[in-house]
């Protein structure tokens, strides 16, 4: 079996505000394997977006700590690129600078000019965006904006690919398109990736394994299902794939047992 | 009701042209569109045509009224028709140069306008400076701004007695009252600008380890260019202002001096052709640094 790559240990993410605590994460423990895709889902506030952001950095932890390779996470780094719900292109660049500049960021020293542009082409080829390479953000369609930040964050070759709800404020269609796109990535370049959703077609579709939430606040890991369809994955094969479905039903089983909405509904 | 809808969509769409009933209802549609493409095309001319005579009819009019007053005054403000004829070579060759202060308007404001590049230049690089900074760094914000709120609005020519003092010359004191007048605005909308850039960009910078100058030059700066133009674009409406006030009082040349000695020798057709070059070059000014603006933030504004 593949090694561990990312392990969380004992993880407590505390949000203070005018002296109050409010605990958003609870002894969030987790290990993840290289070349593994990871979901994670759970209902909106969660916390997920948290334990993303703990991987990424860019939320310290209270109590507990993430490890990359041996080494703690105290800050954001390449090594844990992070495509964002709303794509972050920079609207002032075009498509090819916005990739560009992390290329320059991180081979500028190592690589010659020609390489570099072989390098920001090459990603922008891997999701097929080298058509619009010189049009900026505001020009081109939400999908195609989220293409170009998976370009961005595919460049900078990281440890860990880490996805916030990329396709989030997509419409189905294109969602579907971006899905495959994905899938087709993780199994070309065999990389490590972490994906934040609340579909959950959209976790299992993509995912090795799905981690489910509890609600917040103090969310913990609720279960944990492994998906084992193999791969390269049909969305229309899927569908008659009973362990696939099997996976689907415990999923959604445990949406609806921690669902607010529904426990006022039903009398007890 | 909702049912009989349903019926009409789901009818066959499209009959062969030859039944006479489409061929009516397709020349009826043609008729009905060519009839809206004619009126589009008149709004769009009458349009044009407003932006056009609409302004030329309200300056005929001011002028007629003008004439009117001056026929009716004689003695007092000279009428337009005075105007031309007493300043003739004023208008009509605005590049003669007899020496000295003796020279077409075009001279004079070139002189004002080379000390506005100037000072108003300098600001520019220093408001925008400053305002980076104040933006990033919380603490030097809080400590500078009453001082800021006091200063920004203090007259341009309450600037000039102080600074022709400590510069004793009237050329320096004069980039000086243009810095010093033009500098707040730039700052201030530096400093907005900066404190509003998107959390996602400073995201982004955080995940890729950009150094400060990086950050600088390839977030900082761009994010806040409309915040920045905006500044830049009261700033260089203010420095003109401060110009031609601070000339009046220096002397030499200047468009500011030209309409303060004009008015020692009771020219006041001069001073109506000299005001109006100077609201026309500000308003030359101010576009200019507009459309520099729209260049230079193209794409930004759009998400």
């Amino acid at each position: 079996m593949s090694k561990p790559i990312l392990s969380l240990e004992n993880i407590y993410v505390d949000f203070e505000r005018d002296g109050v605590i409010s605990q958003v994460l609870d002894n969030v423990s987790l290990t993840i394997n290289k070349g593994e895709f990871l979901s994670i889902i759970g209902h909106s506030g969660c916390g997920k977006s948290t334990l993303l952001n703990v991987v990424a950095g860019l939320v310290p932890v209270t109590l507990g700590a993430a490890i990359l390779e041996n080494k703690e996470i105290t800050g954001p780094g390449p090594e844990r690129a992070v495509v964002f719900q709303n794509h972050s292109l920079l609207p002032w660049m075009t498509v090819y600078e916005n990739v560009r500049l992390a290329v320059a960021k991180l081979y500028g020293a190592k690589e010659n000019l020609s390489q570099l542009h072989d390098r920001t082409m090459r990603n922008l080829e891997l999701v097929k965006m080298t058509h619009a390479k010189d049009k900026r953000p505001g020009e081109i369609s939400g999908g195609m904006k989220q293409r170009v930040g998976i370009a961005r964050a595919l460049s900078m070759e990281p440890k860990v690919l880490l996805l916030d709800e990329p396709f989030g404020a997509l419409d189905a269609l294109t969602r579907g398109h971006l899905q495959d796109t994905v899938m087709e990535l993780h199994d070309r370049i065999k990389a490590t990736v972490l994906m934040i959703t609340h579909d959950v077609d959209e976790a299992v579709l993509l995912a090795d394994r799905v981690v489910m939430m509890t609600n917040g606040p103090k969310a913990r890991i609720g279960d944990i299902v492994e998906v084992r369809s193999p791969r390269p994955r049909d969305r229309k094969e899927l569908l008659k794939d009973a362990h696939f479905q099997d996976c689907r039903r415990r999923i959604v089983q445990f949406l609806e047992q921690h669902d607010h909405a529904v426990a006022v509904k039903e009398p007890a | 009701m909702p049912f009989e809808v349903q019926k009409m969509t789901a009818a066959p769409i499209s009959e062969p042209a030859t039944d006479p009933v489409a061929t009516q209802a397709e020349k009826l549609l043609a008729a009905a569109q060519a009839k809206q493409i004619a009126a589009s095309k008149r709004r769009k001319i009458a349009d044009k045509a407003g932006n056009i005579l609409m302004p030329l009819l309200t300056i005929g009019v001011l002028l007629a009224v003008w004439e009117g007053l001056g026929q009716a005054f004689p003695g007092g403000l000279p009428s337009p028709s005075m105007v031309l004829l007493e300043a003739q070579e004023l208008i009509f060759n605005p590049f003669y140069d007899r020496g000295g202060v003796d020279k077409g308007l075009f001279w004079h404001v070139l002189t004002s306008l080379s000390r506005v590049g100037i000072g108003f230049g300098l600001a520019a690089v220093c408001g925008v400076l400053l305002g980076s900074f104040l933006g990033t760094v919380e603490w030097a914000r809080k400590g500078t701004d009453p001082i800021i709120q006091v200063l920004r609005t203090v007259p341009p020519l309450a600037w000039l007695p102080i600074s022709l003092a400590a510069l004793r010359e009237a050329q320096p004191s004069a980039l000086f009252v243009i810095f010093i007048t033009s500098i707040w605005p730039i700052v201030i909308n530096t400093m907005v600008g900066v404190r509003n850039i998107p959390q996602d960009y400073v995201n982004v910078a955080k995940v890729l380890r950009l150094t400060p100058a990086e950050y600088f030059f390839k977030i900082m700066l761009p994010a806040a260019t409309p915040h920045i133009f905006t500044g830049l674009r009261i700033g260089v409406g203010m420095s003109w202002l401060a110009i031609v006030a601070s000339e009046m009082l220096l002397g030499g040349v200047g468009i500011g001096f030209f309409i303060w000695d004009q008015y020692n020798s009771s020219r006041m057709s001069d001073i109506i052709v000299a005001l109006l070059w100077v609201g026309m070059v500000g308003f030359v000014l101010d576009r200019l640094v507009a459309l520099l603006g729209q260049y230079v933030s193209r794409g930004t504004a759009a998400d």
